[in-house]
C-alpha cells in the first residue's frame, strides 16, 4: 500500500530536482519531454557514459535517479510546516486546535488565549521532537551509507577510482572486490571467476547467508580479460523499476544488434555482499531509490489495536459526558440569568450596556463549558499511550529469554503499537515447516528401488544428539552474551564435520590451502553470520548397514571387474548408484570449504600446485587420461573437461550396467567401453578413498566402526532449501561426495570410483506449481544425456513412465518398484517425514536436441518468458524412471509441544495451516500435542461442495451427540476424580482438512457451518493449504468470529496469513525474511511465542488497560471539581483554581506516575505467569476492561469528585474565603487523591514509582509556591498571589486535604480490600503465590492447577459455548 | 523489503568491511543486558491486600479522625457568633435604593442587640452578603492588577469598566471596584443611656502581602495628584484617593476594604472582614455584655439581585470560625472507618476459620 505512493513522491522528487538542476536550457527540456514520456513506459534503456554513447547518454540518463538516497521525511526546512502538517491529521489534535479557536472568540473566551494553546503546544511538541529523532537517525545513516567508497570507472582516468556512493549514477560501471556491498542494482559484465560466475550473499536484503550464484551475462563469460569499460558497445534495455525482488527482465543489444536476454541471474543487487569472488564489473541499471531494495523498503507499518478501538468507544463516550455536562452548564445558566430583571452588579453588560437574553447567554456558555472542561476529554491519553507502548515495546525487545544465539537474534518488534493485542489473542495459525518445526532438515530413511533402509543407527545418533544439542543451548543461555563463546560455537560448528583424523588428507586433497589457523580464520574473513544447514545433526548421517553392504558389493564389483554378476543385483545397484547420484547432483547446493569460508572449493586450483608427491604425478597422469577420454565423440564433452581437468576415474563397471537398460544407445556403449579396460591398481583414486575402501572390504561386518575413520573432506554445502542439504549430505555419507559445483559442470567423487564430472546442462528450478526440480546431465561415462528429476511423491508418481503395452520383464518390475516405493513413502508420511522423489530418464541427443530448441525460445523470450519456461520444464519432466524415495524429517522446534500445550491451557485455539501432506501434518500434530492420542479425529475431504456440507453436518451432529452424553457423567465424576486427564471436558475432536476440501469449505454457504464445527473441536489441521487458502482461513475467523488471530510463520508462504492477522509473528528461521519483514513481532523459536503471549502480552494488556482506565477516571475526577464549582458560580465558566494550574495539573503534576505505572507494573511475576497458563484468559477476555470497569471507574470519579469538592465546600461555606483560596485546597487534595489512587492501583511498587510519585508531589508544591511567590500581575486575572503560601501556615488547609484523601480513596481501598480477600480473582490469587516460599509455592501451583481444571474449565466451556455465533 | 532492521545489518557488515582489524572480534552481541530494569526484575513492594495488612490502616485512621473531630468540633464550639439580617430592618433604606436615581441620597438606620454574655478575645466585626455571586467568571476578570499596583494600564479586562465615553480612565477600573460594598457600620455600646462608640481597627484585615505587595498607588507627591486625570467608577460616591482620608497609608488603592473587597469570594454567599474591636480600655477583653447599637449608613442596594446584607460579629479559633462541619465529617468518616475495621476483622476471622487463601 504505501510503496505506490512513497514512489509518487520520489518521482516527484526527482522531477522536482531535474528541472533545479538542468537549468533554463530550452532544449534539454524538450529532451526532458520526450524522455519522460519514454521512461514512464514499461522499459528503460541504459547505456554507459563513454565512447559514442555520450551524446545520448546525456538524454538518456538525466532522468535516472542516481544513487543518493534520502530516507528521511523531513528536511530542515520542510520540517515545521510538514510536521504541523501530518499531526493535524490526527482527531485529537483537531480538538486541541478547535479548543485554541474557539478560545479566541471573545463571547465564550474561558481561559486566557495563550493558556488554552499551552496543551497544544505541549503535545505537538512531544510529538514533533520524537518524529525530529526518528528521522535525524535516519538522516546520519542515509550520510554515512551515500558517504561510503566504491570503485567508479570514470572517463577522465581511464580507470577505476574511489568515489562515494551516492556519486554513482546509472550507465556507471563498477568494479567490486570480494567481500565488498553492491552499492546498486547492476548487471554483471564480468567476474574473476572463470565461469563467468559472481557468489553474492544477500543477507542485508533478506537475511539469508546462504550463497546465491550470479551470472555474467551471456556473451561477456567467455572473455578472459576484464571487460573494457571504453569497449562497451552495447545498450541496455530493461523494465523500469519495480520492487519485485525475484524478476528482473531486460537484455542486452550489441552494437551488431544482437540481443541477449537478462535475468535476475544476472542482476546484482544493491545491499548484497560479494562473496567468493575476487573482482566483478558490472553496469548500473537502477540507481538509489530505484533500486529494488529501496523500492521493497516500506518501513514499520501501524495498526491499531483492539484496545485502542475500545478506547476509541470510550472516548466517545466522554465527549458525550462532556456534551452532556456543558448543556447542563448552558441550560442552568440561562435559567441563572432569566431570575435577574435587570443588571445585577456582578453581571458584566454588554458594551451596548443591554444585558444579553438568557438563551444566547446560555448558548455561548455552552462553548466557554467546552473550553473549560475540555481536560475530560483525555487528548494526552494518546500521547501517554505512545510513550507507555514504546516502553513496553523496549521491555519486551530487552527479555533476556527471547535472546537466541545460535542465530544471535532477539524479538524484535517490529509494529510499534499492538503489544496489548498479545494479551487477547484467541486464536493461533501456525505454519509448521519451519515454525513448529527446526527446519532443519534430517535424512532418516530412504527406498531404493522398491527396498527399504531405514537407517536405525541414524535415528539413535539423532536421539543422542537431542540431548546434547538442549545442553549445548542450556549452556549458551547461561553465557549470553560472551562473544568468544559465540566464535566457538562457530569453530565447533564447522570442524564437527571432519575428525581430526581426516585433516591431514583434507590437506593433500585440497593442496594449496595453508594450515588453517585460528587468527587466519579470524583475521581475513569477515565474520559473515552462520553457515546455513551445517548444524552437525544435518550433516552427519550414519549409514544403513544394509545399503553400505550394497554399496561395498559396487566397489568389490568393480574390483573383480566381475560383469557376470546376476542381473537383478546389478538392476538394483544400478539403481542404488544412480540414486545417490541424483541427490548429490540434482540440486543447486555451492560448495565451499570451511576452513576459508565461503572460497569455493574448485578442484581446479589443484592445477596450480607445485607437484610434489608420487600421488600428484599420478593425478596428472590421469588427468591426461581424462583428456584423452574427452577427445572422444562428442565436442561439448571436450569442452567442458578441457577448461577445467579433474581427477577422473574411468573404468566404472556398474555404468555398464546401465548399457542393458533399452533407453541407451549402443554408440555410447561403444565409447565407454574402453574404459574399463584400464587395470584396478591403477585405479587413480585419491589416496584416502582406497584406505577407505581398504577398511571395507576387510570389515564388511563392521560397517559403523569403519565410518568412524572414514575420512569425509571438510566441505561445506550451501544450499538454497535445507532438504537439499540435507540429501546432500545423505549422499556423502555414502561416499558419494559433491565436490565443486561450477555452472557448467558438477563433479562427484564417488565412492571408491573415483571423480565424475557431469556436465552441467540444465537445471529446471524447484518452482511451487511443478513442485519439483530437475538437471539435466551429460552423464560422463555414458555419455547421453540424462535427466535428474525430485519432487513430491503426489506429482512423481503421475509422471513414471507407464506400463502401457507389452508388459515386459523390466517394466514389470517397474510397477512392482513404483507400488512398494508408494507404501514405503505412505509409511514415511505416517512417521511425519517430508517426502521425496527421486527419479530418472535418459534422453537421446534427438530428443534432447528437440527439447533444447524450444527451451531457447523459452529463455530468450522477455514478456511471457516464466510461462513457457514452465512449459518447456513440464515437456521435459515426463516418462521418469522411479529410482526412489527419501523420507527426510524435520524435527520438532525445542519446547514446542510445551509451548503448545500451555497456549492451550491459557484458553488459545491453535490451528495448524500447512502446505504438507495429510499424513505429515497429522503426525507432526500428534508429535506436538495439537493432538492428544485419545482425540477423536474427523477428517474433511470431499470432491464436491454438497457432500462437504453433508459430512460436516454429520459430523456435527456425532460431535453434539457425544457432548452432550459425555457431559452428564463427566459433571458427576467431576468431583470424584481430581485428576485433569480423565477431567476432560465432554470429549475433545480434532479436525483435519486438505486443501482442495477446504475450496469447498471457504465458500460463502459453508463458511458458517464450517465455523461452528471448528468451534467444537480443540485442534484443526489443515494440510496442502495454499498461501491464499491459509490468510482466507485467518480473516474469516477473524471476520466471522470477530476473534483475535495471532498467525505465525517462517516463510514467504505466510506472508500473506501474517499481513491479515490482528498481530503476525514471524519466526526469523532459515527461509529467509519475508515473513519476518510482514510481521509484527520476529521470534527465533516457537517456544518464544510462550512467553511474549503468556506473560508479555498479559502483561502489555493489563498494564496499558488499567493505565487508560486511570486516565478516564483522573480526568473525569480532576474536571468533574471544576463541574461542580458551576452550580455555585451561576454557571458562568469560573474556575477556582488559577489556569496555569489548571492546565498544568494534567501536563506536568500528574503526568509521569501513569506512564510509569503503565510501563513497569507488574500484577503477577513471569514465572507464574509461565506456570499458570489459565490466568492468560483474565486478559483473553478482558476481564480488566470490562464496560462495566469503565463505568465503575467512571463512578468511583464521580464520587471521589464530590468528596474533593464538597469536604472544602462545606468546610469554607459562608467564611470570608475568596475564590482562589477555595480552590488551592481542592487543588491540592485532588492531586494527593490522584496519585495515592495510582498508588492503590500499583502490584508494585519499585524505587522508580515511589520516585515519580514523591517527585509529583513535591514539583506541586514547589510549583505552586514559586508560582505564587512570583507573579503578582503576570497571571492576572486568576491571580494566586501567596495563597499557597498562606495556606501552608493554616492548619484547617491540612485537615481539609488529610480528611478529602482519606474519605475520597475509602470505597476504592475497600472494594480492593475485599477482592483481596474475599472475592479473590485468579489474578489476586496467583499474586498471592507469589509471597509463599518455593517449595510452598510449588505445592500451590499444583493443587491450583487441578482445582482450575475441575472449575475453570467448565467455567470456560459454559462462557466459549455461550460465546456468539455472529454470522450470517 | 529494506528496512531499518536490514539496514543495521548492512552498516554491521560495513564497518567490519572497513575496520578489519575490528572484524570479529568485537561483533556486537544482539543480547540484551541482564539487568534488573531491562528484565523487570526491580525489587518491587508488591501490596498485598490482606486483612493483616488491611486492618491497622482502618483501625489508625479511623481513630486519627475521631480524635481530629473531637478537636475540631471543640474548638467551633468555642467561637461566638452573632449575626444581624439588616437588609429586612432597614426596609426603607433598601426601598429608597432599589430607585437608582437616589443613589446619592444618604440614608441611615440602626440595629439594636444585646448581648448576654460578654464575648471573650479578638472580636471581628464582618459584612455579610447573600446571594451576590461575585464568583461569576465574567465578574472575577473585570479588574486590572496592574493598575493597582500603581502602573498605567492600556490593555486590560475591565470592560466595560476602563473608561468614559470622553476617554478619562477609571480609577480602580472594572466591575469589581465599581461595585465596592460602601456600607459603612458603626457598632455602639450602650452603656447607662449613652453610646460609647467602640473602637475599631481600620487596617490589619487583608493580608499582609496584598496590602505591601499587591497594591501600591501610583507614585506621586500626593494621593490627589497620584489620581489626576481618573476618575471615580460610575457606582461610587468618592474618588478613589478620599477613601480613607484619616489615614494616608490607607488611601488610594492600598485601602483595605477595596484590598478586601477586590479579593472575590468563593461563593455567592459570603462574608468579608469590616473591622476589628480594638483591644482597649472596656474592650481590653472584648465586648463585654450589655445593648449595642449598629449604625449603618445604607448606600449598598441589594434588591436587584435579590440579596441580603449582613452584620456578623464573631471571635475565631485555630480552627477558623463557627463552622463545625470538618469536626463533625471527622467524627463521621472516623467512624466509618472503624466500623469498616471491625467488620472486615469479623470477615477475616471467619474466613480464617475456614480455609487459607489460595484454596478458593
Amino acid at each position: 500500500m504505501a510503496d505506490p505512493i512513497q514512489w509518487a513522491r520520489y518521482r516527484w522528487q526527482r522531477l522536482i530536482s531535474t528541472e533545479g538542476g538542468e537549468g533554463s536550457s530550452s532544449s534539454s527540456s524538450s529532451n526532458k519531454c520526450y524522455q519522460s514520456s519514454k521512461t514512464s513506459g514499461k522499459h528503460r534503456i541504459v547505456i554507459p557514459c563513454l565512447g559514442h554513447f555520450k551524446e545520448e547518454y546525456e538524454k538518456v540518463s538525466k532522468l535516472y535517479m542516481n544513487n543518493k538516497i534520502r530516507t528521511t521525511k523531513y528536511t530542515l526546512l520542510n520540517f515545521l510546516p510538514r510536521n504541523l502538517f501530518e499531526q493535524f491529521h490526527r482527531v485529537a489534535n483537531l480538538y486541541f486546535l478547535f479548543l485554541v479557536v474557539l478560545n479566541w472568540v471573545p463571547l465564550v473566551e474561558a481561559f486566557q488565549k495563550e493558556i488554552t494553546m499551552l496543551p497544544l503546544i505541549a503535545v505537538l511538541t512531544i510529538i514533533a521532537v520524537k518524529d525530529g529523532l526518528e528521522d535525524y537517525s535516519k538522516y546520519k545513516m542515509d550520510k554515512r551509507i551515500n558517504n561510503l567508497l566504491t570503485k567508479v570507472y570514470s572517463r577522465k582516468e581511464k580507470k577505476y577510482i574511489d568515489e562515494c556512493w551516492k556519486n554513482v549514477n546509472v550507465g556507471d560501471f563498477i568494479r567490486l572486490s570480494r567481500n565488498e556491498i553492491i552499492p546498486a542494482d547492476m548487471v554483471l559484465l564480468y567476474s574473476s571467476d572463470p565461469d563467468g560466475i559472481c557468489y553474492i550473499e544477500t543477507a542485508g536484503l533478506d537475511g539469508e547467508t546462504n550463497l546465491k550464484q550470479r551470472q555474467v551475462v551471456r556473451g561477456y563469460s567467455e572473455q578472459v580479460s576484464e571487460i573494457d569499460p571504453e569497449k562497451f558497445s552495447s545498450r541496455i534495455e530493461c523494465e523500469s523499476p519495480n520492487n519485485d525482488l525475484t524478476r528482473f527482465r531486460g537484455f542486452v543489444e550489441h552494437s551488431n544488434k544482437d540481443r541477449v536476454g537478462l535475468s535476475k541471474e544476472n542482476l546484482l543487487l544493491r545491499g548484497c555482499t560479494v562473496r567468493n569472488t575476487e573482482a566483478v564489473v558490472g553496469i548500473v541499471v537502477y540507481a538509489g531509490h530505484e533500486t529494488k531494495a529501496m523500492l521493497n523498503n516500506s518501513g514499520p507499518h501501524y495498526k491499531r489495536s483492539k484496545l485502542e478501538r475500545k478506547v476509541n468507544t470510550d472516548i466517545l463516550w466522554c465527549v458525550l459526558l462532556l456534551i452532556l455536562m456543558c448543556l447542563t452548564g448552558a441550560i442552568g445558566h440561562g435559567i441563572w440569568l432569566s431570575r435577574y430583571s435587570e443588571i445585577p452588579f456582578f453581571n458584566i453588560p454588554e458594551p451596548d450596556g443591554k444585558l444579553i437574553s438568557p438563551t444566547l447567554a446560555g448558548f455561548n456558555m455552552f462553548w466557554t463549558m467546552i473550553i473549560l472542561l475540555q481536560v475530560l476529554i483525555p487528548v494526552s491519553l494518546y500521547v501517554s499511550i505512545e510513550i507507555v507502548k514504546l516502553g513496553q515495546i523496549y521491555l519486551i525487545q530487552n527479555d533476556i529469554d527471547f535472546y537466541h544465539e545460535k542465530t544471535d537474534s532477539t524479538v524484535q518488534c517490529r509494529a510499534l503499537n499492538i503489544a496489548e493485542d498479545l494479551g487477547q489473542i484467541q486464536y493461533i495459525f501456525s505454519d509448521k515447516t519451519g515454525t513448529l518445526t527446526e527446519n532443519k532438515m534430517v535424512f532418516r530413511r530412504c527406498s531404493i528401488a522398491g527396498q527399504e533402509y531405514c537407517h536405525e543407527e541414524n535415528a539413535k545418533r539423532l536421539e543422542s544428539y537431542q540431548e546434547v544439542n538442549s545442553e549445548d543451548e542450556d549452556s549458551a543461555d547461561r553465557q549470553c552474551g560472551s562473544s568468544t563463546h559465540m566464535s566457538e560455537w562457530h569453530g565447533h560448528n564447522c570442524s564437527a564435520v571432519n575428525e581430526p583424523l581426516n585433516r591431514k588428507s583434507l590437506h593433500q586433497l585440497s593442496g594449496s590451502y595453508p594450515a588453517p589457523g585460528r587468527e587466519d580464520r579470524a583475521g581475513d574473513v569477515p565474520h559473515s553470520g552462520h553457515f546455513a544447514f551445517s548444524s552437525p545433526i544435518e550433516t552427519d548421517v550414519v549409514p544403513d548397514t544394509q545399503l553400505l553392504e550394497k554399496f561395498n558389493q559396487i566397489s568389490s564389483h568393480s574390483c573383480q571387474q566381475s560383469e557376470e554378476a546376476s542381473s537383478n543385483l546389478s538392476l538394483e545397484t544400478m539403481y542404488i548408484t544412480d540414486f545417490f547420484l541424483a541427490l548429490a547432483i540434482c540440486n543447486t547446493v555451492v560448495v565451499s570449504v570451511p576452513n576459508q569460508p565461503r572460497k569455493k572449493m574448485r578442484l581446479s586450483s589443484l592445477g596450480r600446485t607445485p607437484i610434489k608427491s608420487l600421488e600428484e604425478i599420478r593425478q596428472m597422469f590421469q588427468r591426461f587420461s581424462v583428456w584423452r577420454l574427452s577427445s572422444s565423440p562428442l565436442p561439448s564433452v571436450k569442452e567442458s573437461s578441457s577448461e577445467s581437468p579433474s581427477s577422473f576415474v574411468s573404468k566404472l563397471s556398474i555404468f555398464r550396467m546401465k548399457l542393458a537398460s533399452p533407453a541407451l544407445d549402443g554408440a555410447v556403449q561403444g565409447a565407454a567401453e574402453p574404459l574399463n579396460t584400464d587395470s584396478p591398481e591403477n585405479s587413480p583414486v585419491p589416496q584416502e578413498l582406497d584406505i577407505v575402501n581398504a577398511a571395507v572390504g576387510c570389515e564388511h561386518n563392521s560397517a559403523a566402526s569403519s565410518f568412524e575413520l572414514s575420512p569425509l573432506p571438510k566441505l561445506c554445502y550451501e544450499a538454497e532449501s535445507p532438504d537439499e542439504a540435507a540429501l546432500v549430505h545423505a549422499a556423502r555419507a555414502y561416499k558419494c561426495i559433491l565436490q565443486s559445483r561450477t555452472p557448467d559442470q558438477v563433479t562427484v567423487d564417488f565412492a571408491g570410483l573415483g571423480s565424475l564430472t557431469f556436465q552441467l546442462l540444465h537445471i529446471l528450478p524447484f518452482d511451487s506449481v511443478r513442485k519439483r526440480m530437475s538437471v539435466v546431465v551429460r552423464h560422463p561415462v555414458s555419455n547421453s544425456v540424462v535427466v535428474y528429476t525430485k519432487g513430491a511423491d503426489s506429482v512423481m508418481m503421475d509422471l513414471l513412465r507407464t506400463a502401457s503395452e507389452g508388459t515386459n520383464n523390466s517394466e514389470m518390475e517397474q510397477k512392482k518398484i513404483k507400488e512398494r516405493t508408494q507404501k514405503h513413502l505412505d509409511d514415511y508420511a505416517r512417521r511425519g517425514l517430508r517426502t521425496l522423489c527421486v527419479a530418472k530418464k535418459v534422453l537421446s541427443d534427438a530428443e534432447y536436441a528437440e527439447w533444447l530448441n524450444h527451451h531457447f525460445l523459452a529463455e530468450t523470450s522477455i514478456d511471457n518468458r516464466e510461462v513457457l519456461l514452465l512449459e518447456s520444464a513440464i515437456r521435459l519432466e515426463t516418462e521418469l524412471t522411479l529410482l526412489g524415495a527419501t523420507g527426510i524429517e524435520d524435527r520438532l522446534q525445542e519446547g514446542v509441544p510445551d509451548t503448545i500445550q500451555a497456549l492451550r491451557k491459557a484458553g488459545i485455539k491453535i490451528w495448524m495451516l500447512t502446505g504438507d501432506k495429510r499424513e505429515t501434518a497429522v503426525n507432526i500434530a500428534y508429535a506436538c500435542k495439537l493432538l492428544e492420542p485419545d482425540d477423536r479425529i474427523f477428517t474433511l475431504k470431499s470432491q464436491s461442495r454438497d457432500a462437504c456440507a453433508l459430512v460436516m453436518s454429520k459430523i456435527l451432529e456425532g460431535i453434539q451427540k457425544n457432548t452432550s452424553a459425555k457431559k452428564k457423567p463427566s459433571q458427576k465424576l467431576g468431583n470424584v476424580f481430581a485428576s485433569p486427564s480423565t477431567q476432560a471436558p465432554g470429549f475433545s475432536a480434532g479436525l483435519v482438512i486438505d486443501g482442495r476440501t477446504l475450496e469447498h469449505v471457504l465458500h460463502d454457504s459453508l463458511q458458517n457451518i464450517f465455523l461452528e464445527l471448528t468451534e467444537k473441536c480443540r485442534a484443526v489441521v489443515c494440510c496442502r493449504a495454499t498461501p491464499l487458502q491459509k490468510s482466507v482461513l485467518v480473516r474469516l475467523v477473524r471476520n466471522k468470529l470477530k476473534a483475535m488471530t495471532l498467525a505465525v510463520g517462517d516463510g514467504a508462504n505466510d506472508v500473506s496469513m501474517i499481513q491479515v492477522a490482528d498481530t503476525g509473528v514471524g519466526i526469523s528461521g532459515q527461509e529467509g525474511m519475508q515473513a519476518v519483514m510482514a510481521s509484527d513481532f520476529a521470534i527465533s523459536q516457537f517456544r518464544h511465542l510462550r512467553k511474549l503471549l503468556l506473560v508479555h502480552g498479559h502483561w502489555c494488556y493489563t498494564r496499558l488497560t488499567n493505565m487508560v482506565l486511570y486516565f478516564f477516571y483522573k480526568n473525569v475526577a480532576y474536571v468533574n471539581l471544576l463541574f461542580w464549582y458551576q452550580f455555585f458560580c451561576g454557571f458562568s465558566g469560573t474556575s477556582m483554581t488559577d489556569y496555569w494550574i489548571l492546565i498544568l495539573f494534567n501536563l506536568l503534576f500528574t503526568s509521569v506516575p501513569p506512564i510509569i505505572y503503565g510501563v513497569l507494573d507488574k500484577d503477577v511475576p513471569a514465572e507464574i505467569l509461565m506456570q499458570l497458563p489459565q490466568l492468560y484468559m483474565m486478559s483473553q477476555k478482558s476481564v480488566a476492561y470490562l464496560p462495566s470497569t469503565f463505568w465503575m471507574t467512571l463512578l468511583d470519579a464521580f464520587y471521589q469528585s464530590l468528596v474533593c469538592f464538597f469536604v472544602p465546600y462545606f468546610t469554607y461555606y459562608g467564611s470570608d474565603i475568596d475564590i482562589f483560596s477555595f480552590g488551592n485546597p481542592i487543588n491540592t487534595a485532588a492531586l494527593f487523591i490522584i496519585l495515592f489512587h495510582l498508588l492503590i492501583e500499583c502490584k508494585s511498587v519499585t524505587w522508580i514509582h515511589t520516585v515519580v510519585i514523591i517527585g509529583s508531589i513535591l514539583f506541586y508544591f514547589v510549583f505552586t509556591l514559586a508560582f505564587g511567590a512570583t507573579f503578582k500581575t503576570r497571571n492576572q486575572p486568576s491571580n494566586s498571589y501567596w495563597i499557597m503560601e498562606k495556606h501552608m501556615t493554616d492548619p484547617v488547609f491540612y485537615l481539609v486535604c488529610i480528611l478529602t484523601t482519606c474519605v475520597a480513596l475509602l470505597p476504592r481501598y475497600l472494594l480492593r480490600v475485599l477482592q483481596g480477600t474475599l472475592f479473590m480473582s485468579p489474578v489476586v490469587r496467583a499474586k498471592h503465590l507469589d509471597r509463599l516460599t518455593p517449595e510452598e509455592q510449588k505445592e500451590a501451583i499444583k493443587r491450583w492447577k487441578d482445582d482450575f481444571i475441575v472449575n475453570g474449565r467448565v467455567e470456560f466451556q459454559a462462557t466459549s459455548g455461550s460465546s456468539t455465533f455472529c454470522s450470517s | 523489503r529494506y528496512s531499518s532492521f536490514s539496514r543495521r545489518q548492512e552498516l554491521d557488515t560495513l564497518t567490519k568491511v572497513h575496520n578489519p582489524l575490528i572484524g570479529t572480534k568485537t561483533h556486537p552481541s544482539r543480547c540484551p543486558d541482564n539487568s534488573a530494569f531491562k528484565q523487570q526484575k526491580l525489587p518491587a513492594w508488591k501490596p498485598q491486600l490482606t486483612p493483616a495488612t488491611v486492618l491497622p490502616s482502618f483501625f489508625l485512621t479511623g481513630a486519627f479522625c475521631l480524635a481530629m473531630g473531637v478537636c475540631l468540633i471543640l474548638s467551633a464550639n468555642s467561637v461566638r457568633e452573632i449575626q444581624f439580617d439588616y437588609s429586612d430592618k432597614c426596609s426603607d433604606c433598601s426601598k429608597l435604593r432599589e430607585n437608582s436615581s437616589n443613589w446619592n441620597k444618604e440614608c441611615h438606620c440602626s440595629v439594636n442587640f444585646t448581648l448576654k454574655e460578654d464575648i471573650l478575645g479578638d472580636v471581628f466585626m464582618y459584612y455579610g452578603l447573600q446571594n451576590f455571586y461575585q464568583n461569576h467568571r465574567r465578574y472575577v476578570i473585570s479588574r486590572s492588577d496592574a493598575q493597582l499596583l500603581g502602573r498605567n494600564v492600556n490593555k486590560s479586562y475591565c470592560a466595560p469598566f476602563t473608561t468614559y465615553h470622553n476617554g478619562t480612565p477609571m480609577a480602580p477600573c472594572g466591575a469589581i471596584a465599581n461595585s465596592m460594598f460602601n456600607d459603612t457600620i458603626d457598632l455602639f455600646y450602650n452603656l447607662n443611656s449613652s453610646a460609647i462608640q467602640v473602637p475599631v481597627l481600620k487596617t490589619g484585615n487583608s493580608w499582609w502581602t496584598d496590602k505591601n505587595v499587591k497594591f501600591r498607588n501610583p507614585k506621586s507627591y500626593n494621593l490627589s495628584s497620584a489620581f489626576a486625570g481618573t476618575a471615580r467608577p460610575p457606582y461610587w460616591h468618592k474618588p478613589v484617593y478620599l477613601l480613607d482620608k484619616e489615614d494616608e497609608r490607607n488611601n488610594g488603592y492600598v485601602n483595605e476594604d477595596l484590598i478586601i473587597w477586590m479579593r472575590v469570594s468563593a461563593f455567592a454567599t459570603f462574608r468579608n472582614l469590616y473591622r476589628r474591636v480594638k483591644r482597649i480600655r472596656q474592650f481590653a477583653d472584648g465586648l463585654p455584655a450589655g445593648n449595642y447599637t449598629f449604625r449603618i449608613s445604607y448606600n449598598f442596594p441589594v434588591t436587584k439581585f435579590k440579596g441580603r446584607k449582613h452584620v456578623i460579629l464573631s471571635t475565631v479559633a485555630w480552627s477558623g470560625g463557627s463552622n463545625p462541619f470538618l469536626g463533625i465529617a471527622y467524627v463521621v468518616s472516623g467512624t466509618a472507618a472503624t466500623l469498616t475495621g471491625f467488620v472486615i476483622t469479623a470477615i477475616h476471622l471467619k474466613l480464617r476459620k475456614k480455609k487459607t487463601f489460595f484454596q478458593k
